[in-house]
């Protein structure tokens, strides 16, 4: 009975880690890909290994599963918050059916009201994407 | 069960080879790091498919040791990403 509900298990992170690199590679930006691929490779990852918890009880390889579970979930979370806001620092542009951009709002709140941010002479990026006009410069 | 489990091992291979492409084939660098990133999490459900095969304990400790490098990894890319500053 634990083995069927093991392989089920199994086959449902195996399931979510495909579609999850399915949208790696066919969504058409940054943003989009992250998004995808973080939430859905790392539920599957951690219903993997809740099955090996299930398959050998709590003995020294299930602990150590059960140790696993909480270590993945706030290092990939935590790692992909940190990459998508570096690269928008970087300057890597959204793509072009993007609408909304808070956080362009929120720096030129803080920055006291002013309508342009500070340029640096950096490289912008080369997303082969055409720049939006109405959201940046 | 061992037939069930070289299937899902192969479909899990042939994930890290989709990986694979949007390292290769990025437009920019931060296209290269998510591919970075999933790859480094798509190596630790190999890890406990190889565990549940073999019976063996260890591999899974290489699997959790793969976790800690991958987010010291990604957190550093990130940073020198954003800026050069560390004070943030």
């Amino acid at each position: 009975m634990t083995s069927i509900f093991a392989a089920i298990l199994l086959g449902i992170g195996v399931l979510f880690n495909l579609f999850g690199c399915i949208g790696l590679v066919r969504l058409p930006d940054v943003y989009n890909r992250l998004q995808s691929a973080t939430k859905c490779v790392t539920l599957g990852t951690c219903s993997i290994l809740l099955s090996v918890l299930i398959y050998y009880g709590f003995n020294s390889i299930g602990v150590k599963a059960l140790i696993a579970i909480p270590l993945l979930f706030f290092s990939a979370t935590v790692a992909a918050h940190a990459l998508a806001r570096g690269s928008y620092q970087f300057g890597i542009r959204l793509g072009e059916k993007t609408v909304v951009d808070h956080y362009k709002d929120r720096k030129t709140l803080e920055e006291g009201g002013k309508n342009e941010i500070s340029e640096d002479k950096r490289d912008q990026g080369s997303t082969g994407i055409p720049v939006h006009t109405g959201i940046h410069k | 069960m061992t037939e069930f489990l070289n299937i899902l091992l192969y479909i899990q291979i042939g994930l890290v080879l989709l990986c694979l492409y949007r390292i290769v084939r990025g437009p920019s660098i931060a296209d290269r790091m998510v591919g970075i990133d999933i790859f480094g999490i798509l190596v630790v459900g190999i890890c406990a498919i190889i565990a549940i095969q073999t019976d063996r304990m260890f591999i899974l400790d290489i699997g959790i040791a793969w976790i800690i490098l991958s987010f010291v990894g990604t957190l550093s890319l990130a940073k020198y990403l954003g800026g050069r500053r560390l004070n943030d």
